[in-house]
Formats: structure tokens, C-alpha cells, sequence
């Protein structure tokens, strides 16, 4: 099952596969450095369960959970599988 | 050198938010900074001047931004200023301020000039915090691979700002020539060269950088400003070919620009992880689902205790300045016309502008500690579910909450909203909440119709009926919100991609200029506003002079009542009695309301008046009271009955009757529309809200 990064466990580092969604949002995302192969970390998650508190090398920016879920991520681990 | 007369050089100072920009920008220019507004937008531009040496140079604040490309009127404001488009003065030169904790991202901006061959120079801010953590990039590296002066700098310290100062003028001199090629795939380069003929631009590589930029930004969704309709057709029929050739042109485009700065070495290798950094410690508390919660409810809570409460001591002096000052003036000239207008129209107009300084000026220290200190993005991290469901930014929260205390501090405050749409969208109902005016207007009514052993559902009646109206007014401004976002200011959904940035010390002198020109700006432009239509409302009350028929004696209260009754204030009163007669109100009442679009408070000296005490009295005046229970229909049933007393503070609630509000919203959403909008719909939505507790109160048996 693919995952997304409104799924992945707090403090874990995945790696962006794609991103989909609206075209405005996805070219914010990616001129903030969210570009297919870096690293990302969700770290906390707002106390109403929405939004997410996103890292992206060392700098944290606070995403909705229906956005998060349009970034297609994988594990680090997985990675090192394939 | 230019020549002395010549005119000064301009130049810009842009770079990402959170970068330490503002705080640079102060301590560049000191506090004589000029606040204006870029063309067809609501973005307020300031600028200033540089004294470098015995140079001046003019410096244009361009708000903080990640990337040149834009999706609205507000983010295209940047390009704008950068390339002089549309009617902006062209800068000479660019200051591009860099968050040295950040290189990589904060440089991507710094790509985008130096491919447009715009001359600028790098502050690589926030040196003395990078060079804590062991990431100071190298000022020769970055000099060397963009091809522009580099100038290592820290605004909170002061270092490095002489030596910017120095590479400023010289590069003024002697413009540097960047020159950047990210490797765009080929046929991203043919795409670019479709768009080449439809620009003048200063150089070819200006030409190129617009068309990437054109490229990035327009679409069949984008908000911009002035794109040519053959532009938009060009760039949608190669978004088209791309799509179909399978491929993703916004990915190509940035990845190659991240992919021409990992080629780069910007600054020595850095070991392992250190661990999570300091501000992501703090956020295991301050975000904490409990702490976390804990805390924004007791920062939450000072904020609302200071401007409610601790604000009362000034407005006092401030009050107590004024009386003196009126007694001075009317004691000193002789009693007329001129005097009256002196001390009812004029000072008392200076008066209720001058009132509002202490909660604008507590609101936006408070504001300015949030802000800079790295809270406030907490704040809307915080709250964003909560505000979302009724269609409001985050950022909204602090707004909505000083709207309890006063409309007109909350309105300004609205400026930490970045989009028009979230500015006047909160703008639009921030004035439902219950301001501190109306609490002695709701003193009064429910202490006139409501005794003070009378119970309801066993609770005391009183206090249930005062929380009521608070509980009920932040319900219709919650409900205005979720209606006026889904009809008249609906906008595309916009994602939220809110940065929380590392926490940082504020800088006092930083938060206190930005203090003083909110205040300034309020005083000069709402202000005048104010205390002109305050003097306004002053002759409308006190024009045509009523004369006492000859032979009668009139007490000093009885001539006052008589002189509003049969002003044109008075007349507009009765004029509007048919509207209100169906409400249960009087033409008394109708004066009130007249009355108190100087302030709401003021309804209560006006019913003193009307009722033949005198006006100086306060909303816990027994007199007042017993003379309103008193009142007789001509019918003969009372005038005061909880009926009509629900429906007047229900009025009240909702009514947008403040001449100060409007005042203040004309001024920020810089339009006579909006304040015209909301005078309509809050007056209607009073009326109607009214209307439907006489009607349902009826029905269930009041009277």
C-alpha cells in the first residue's frame, strides 16, 4: 500500500516519492524544497488532530492532513530494501 | 558617486519571510520610514532612507517571499517592485536578505535574480545563529558562484552592517553582473523561448527570467494583475503540450534550480544530526495536545486581560486630560456656539480618537512580541481546525479576540493576515463581537427590565442574560463568517503551508517602531476620518438651536432634552421610529441610536437626557432606571419590558453602529465599499435578528 505523509509515525524519516494535488500548492511545496528524493519528517500533529508540523532540512512548516495525504512518501527503510 | 542634486539612488531589500528582513530593514533606516500601499492591492510598502556615510539612499521594504513566481495580485507585488513593472520605480539595486540558518532554501530566491541579471547583494543575516550551530556558510563561496557581493550580517547584533553599507555603494557604483544558468532540460528551454517575444525586458537574460517566471506563475486559475490575454493563451497551450509529452513543467524548473545549488558547496560539512534543534524541544511543550493548549490559553488570556482590562488606567488619564482640557476651554472663552463647537465637537472628537491609543498601542506590542518571537504561527498552528470550520485563517484567532475588547485595535490587527481575502473576510465580522462599548448598554437594559431576584431555569436572571448576549454575539460572528465565506468572499480553497519558524528573541526597538507607525497611522488616516465625522455628528445634535418660548424658564437638563429633541439628531430619531416601532423601540430610543454611532456607550448619557436627568450619569444609575420602568406607551403599557429589552441588546449586538469601526475599515480595506457593506448587512441582520425575538417572543407569551 502506498504511503502518504498524513500516514507515516511521528519522527520517522521518509522520503518523497511525488507529489499530486492542486498546481499552485504543489509548486509552493516544491520551490520550499519539497521535491521527489528529500527527506521529511512529520514531527507533531496540532492538538484538534489537524494540522501536521512538517520537518524539511531543519525547517518546519505546518500542513493540513488533506494535504499531507496528496505527498506520496517511503521509508527509509524501504528504500534500503529495494 | 551621483552628483549632488541628482536624484538618490533606490534600492530594494527583499528576501524569504522569517529571514530577520524587517528587523535589518530598521536598523538600516531608523524610524523615518514612509507607509504607503502598492497599486490595486492592499500590501503596504514601506520605505525609508539609508545614511551610509554621507551618502543617502532610498530603500523599499518588498514583503517577505519565497520564490518570485505568484498565484494573486499579493504575491505578484515582489516581482513588481523587483523589475519596476506596472507603474513601480525599477530599483538600482536589490538587497536580497538570506536566513544563513536556511542557505539552501533561502537561496533559491537568490537564483531567481541572479538569472534575471538583476544586480544585487547578499546579507547572509542570522550569522552570529549559524555560526552557533556549526552551519556559517562561506561569504566567498556564495560571492563566487552567484557572481554578486556577499556580506555576512546579524540586524539583532549590528554586525556586518557597516560593511554592507560599504558593498551597497559600491555595487551602486559599480553594478554587479550575475550570471546563473540552472540546467533546464532542452525542451523546457524551447518552451521558454515560445514566451521570449511576448515581453520588453532591459536584457535578454531579464526576457528569460520573466518568460520562467510567466511559465511558473500563470494559469487558468492564477489571480495576477495585467497578464496580457495572448500571454495566457501561449503559456496554456504549452502547459497543455507538456502535460501530454508526460511532463511536469513546474518540477523541471525548480528541481533545476535546487539542482544548480547542490552543485554548489555553500558551506563546510556538517556531521550527523545534532539532535532535535532548541525550538523543536520547546514545541514538545508549547505544542503539547496539554501544555501545549495550557499555554495558549494563558497567553491568550493576558492578551484579552490587557487590552480589556489593564488599558482602563490609560484610557482614564486620557479621559481625565480631556475633561480638564473642556473645563479650561469653556471656562476660559465666553459661553456661545464657537466654545460648544470647541469643546462638544472638537475636543470631544480628539477625545474619542485619542481613546483608542492605548488598547492599539498594548494590542500591537503584544502583537509585535508574538509575531517576532515566533509564537504567533503557533497560534495559527493552534487554532487552524478550530477557525477553519467557519472558513477563517489561524491567524484570525488574535482579531477575533480583541474584537471582545474594541473593533478598532482588532481590525488594524488584521494586517498580520497575508491574503486580501482572510484580511477582509475577518474585517467583516470582527465587529459582531462583543466590544467593551456595548457591556454598559447591556448594564443598563437588563437592569431596567430584569429584577434583581428573577430567575431563570433556577439561575439568577441577570448574569445568565449578560452571558447570553456574549455567548450570542460570538455565535453570529462565527456564522457570518461561514456565510460571507461561502457567498460574497469565496475564494479557492487555499491549502495551508504555514512555516514555524526556530523561536528567536524580539527585538524591543524592532517591536516598538512597528508599534509607534500603527499608532501614527492610525491617528493620521482614521483618525482624521473619525474626529471629522465626529464633529459632524456633534452639529446634527446640536443644530437648529432650540429657543425657550418667552416667558419660560427651562432647568439646565430640561433645555438639553428639549435642544436633542428637536435637532436634526432628534428629528432622524423619529424619522426612523416607523423602522422601529415593529421592535418594540420609541422615538427615545430611536434618538439612542442615533446617538450612539459617536460610541455605543454614549447611548446611556442619551437616554439620561431623554429621560430629563442629565447626562452625567453611568449605566448603574438607579435614577435612570426607575424613570425608564417608568415609561409609558401612549397606550399606556410600559416601554421597558424584558421583550423589548431582548430585542434592543440584540440590536446592539449586531449593529454596526460606530462611526470608528467604519472609519478603521475603510482605512485598511482601502475602499468606501467595504465599510458601506458592512454598515448594510450588520444593520439588516440587526433588524432582522430583532424582528424574529419580538415575533417569537410573542408567541410564547411575552409581551
Amino acid at each position: 500500500m502506498p504511503h502518504t505523509l498524513a500516514t507515516v509515525p511521528f519522527g520517522e524519516p521518509v522520503v518523497i516519492e511525488r507529489i499530486a494535488g492542486e498546481r499552485g500548492f504543489r509548486r509552493r511545496l516544491f520551490e520550499l524544497g519539497f521535491l521527489p528524493g528529500s527527506t521529511v519528517r512529520v514531527l507533531a500533529v496540532a492538538p484538534m488532530g489537524d494540522p501536521l508540523d512538517v520537518e524539511l532540512g531543519g525547517c518546519r512548516f505546518s500542513l493540513r492532513r488533506a494535504e499531507a495525504d496528496s505527498i506520496a512518501v517511503t521509508g527509509l527503510a524501504a528504500l534500503a530494501a529495494k | 558617486m551621483p552628483p549632488s542634486g541628482a536624484p538618490r539612488p533606490r534600492i530594494a531589500v527583499a528576501g524569504n519571510p522569517n529571514t530577520g528582513k524587517t528587523t535589518l530593514f530598521n536598523r538600516l533606516t531608523g524610524a523615518n520610514a514612509r507607509v504607503g500601499n502598492y497599486a490595486g492591492v492592499t500590501v503596504e510598502r514601506e520605505e525609508s532612507t539609508w545614511r551610509i556615510g554621507g551618502e543617502s539612499v532610498d530603500v523599499v521594504d518588498i514583503p517577505g517571499t519565497y520564490s518570485l513566481a505568484a498565484r494573486s495580485g499579493e504575491e505578484q507585488v515582489a516581482v513588481r517592485a523587483l523589475f519596476g513593472l506596472d507603474g513601480e520605480a525599477r530599483p538600482q539595486l536589490v538587497v536580497l536578505v538570506v536566513d544563513s540558518t536556511q542557505l539552501v532554501r533561502n537561496l533559491y530566491l537568490a537564483v531567481q535574480l541572479a538569472e534575471a541579471g538583476l544586480p544585487f547583494v547578499i546579507a547572509l543575516n542570522l550569522i552570529d545563529v549559524a555560526r552557533k550551530q556549526g552551519i556559517a556558510p562561506d561569504p566567498a563561496g556564495v560571492a563566487a558562484a552567484f557572481g554578486v557581493p556577499v556580506v555576512a550580517t546579524s540586524a539583532q547584533t549590528g554586525e556586518g552592517i557597516k560593511e554592507l553599507g560599504a558593498a551597497v555603494l559600491a555595487a551602486l557604483a559599480n553594478p554587479p553582473r550575475p550570471a546563473v544558468h540552472p540546467p533546464y532540460p532542452a525542451a523546457l528551454e524551447a518552451d521558454i523561448g515560445r514566451l521570449l517575444p511576448y515581453g520588453a525586458a532591459a536584457s535578454p537574460a531579464e526576457a528569460r527570467a520573466l518568460a520562467l517566471w510567466t511559465l511558473l506563475s500563470v494559469d487558468h486559475q492564477d489571480e495576477l494583475l495585467d497578464v496580457p490575454p495572448a500571454v495566457r493563451t501561449e503559456v496554456a497551450a504549452i502547459r497543455t503540450a507538456a502535460e501530454a509529452a508526460g511532463r511536469d513543467l513546474d518540477l523541471e524548473v525548480v528541481s533545476a534550480r535546487y539542482g544548480w545549488l547542490a552543485a554548489h558547496q555553500f558551506r563546510p560539512p556538517v556531521g550527523a544530526e545534532a539532535g532535535p534543534r532548541t525550538s523543536e524541544r520547546v514545541d514538545r511543550v508549547l505544542l503539547h495536545p496539554l501544555w501545549g493548549s495550557l499555554t495558549f490559553l494563558v497567553v491568550m488570556g493576558v492578551l484579552f486581560q490587557t487590552l480589556f482590562a489593564w488599558s482602563d488606567p490609560l484610557v482614564g488619564l486620557i479621559e481625565g486630560a480631556l475633561a480638564a482640557t473642556s473645563e479650561l476651554v469653556a471656562g476660559t472663552l465666553p459661553a456661545g456656539m464657537l466654545t460648544d463647537l470647541l469643546v462638544d465637537g472638537v475636543i470631544a472628537g480628539v477625545g474619542s480618537v485619542v481613546v483608542f491609543l492605548p488598547q492599539i498601542l498594548l494590542l500591537f506590542l503584544l502583537l509585535g512580541f508574538l509575531e517576532d518571537s515566533g509564537y504567533m504561527a503557533r497560534v495559527a498552528f493552534l487554532v487552524d481546525r478550530l477557525m477553519r470550520s467557519v472558513g477563517l485563517h489561524g491567524r484570525a484567532f488574535v482579531p477575533m479576540l480583541s474584537g471582545y475588547a474594541c473593533a478598532v485595535p482588532a481590525i488594524m490587527a488584521t494586517r498580520t493576515l497575508e491574503r486580501r481575502r482572510d484580511r477582509l473576510l475577518t474585517m467583516m465580522v470582527v465587529p459582531l463581537m462583543s466590544c467593551s462599548a456595548r457591556l454598559p448598554v447591556y448594564t443598563l437594559v437588563i437592569a431596567t427590565v430584569l429584577a434583581t431576584d428573577e430567575r431563570v431555569f433556577g439561575l439568577p436572571a441577570r448574569p445568565v442574560a449578560m452571558v447570553a448576549m456574549y455567548v450570542f454575539s460570538t455565535f453570529m460572528a462565527l456564522v457570518a463568517a461561514a456565510v460571507l465565506g461561502r457567498t460574497l468572499l469565496k475564494g479557492p480553497r487555499v491549502p495551508l503551508l504555514l512555516e514555524l519558524p526556530p523561536y528567536r528573541t524580539p527585538r524591543v526597538p524592532t517591536v516598538l517602531r512597528q508599534m509607534w507607525m500603527r499608532a501614527r497611522s492610525f491617528l493620521t488616516e482614521a483618525g482624521t476620518t473619525i474626529l471629522v465625522v465626529t464633529v459632524i455628528l456633534w452639529g446634527l445634535l446640536y443644530f437648529p438651536r432650540y429657543e425657550a418660548p418667552a416667558g419660560v424658564t427651562l432647568t439646565e437638563e430640561a433645555r438639553s432634552r428639549e435642544q436633542l429633541a428637536q435637532s436634526y439628531g432628534g428629528a432622524l430619531g423619529r424619522a426612523i421610529e416607523p423602522a422601529i416601532a415593529p421592535l418594540g423601540f420609541d422615538w427615545k430610543i430611536g434618538v439612542g441610536l442615533v446617538g450612539s454611532f459617536a460610541a455605543r456607550e454614549v447611548f446611556v448619557s442619551t437616554m439620561g437626557l431623554m429621560y430629563g436627568i442629565g447626562s452625567d450619569l453611568d449605566e448603574t444609575s438607579v435614577g435612570l432606571r426607575e424613570h425608564m420602568q417608568a415609561a409609558r406607551k401612549p397606550d399606556g403599557t410600559p416601554v421597558w419590558t424584558p421583550l423589548t429589552g431582548a430585542a434592543l441588546m440584540v440590536f446592539f449586538a449586531l449593529s454596526a453602529q460606530c462611526l470608528s469601526t467604519l472609519a478603521v475599515v475603510r482605512r485598511e480595506a482601502r475602499s468606501w465599499a467595504w465599510p458601506t457593506f458592512l454598515f448594510g448587512y450588520m444593520t439588516v441582520l440587526a433588524w432582522g435578528m430583532s424582528a424574529l425575538v419580538v415575533v417569537v417572543g410573542r408567541w410564547v407569551g411575552f409581551t
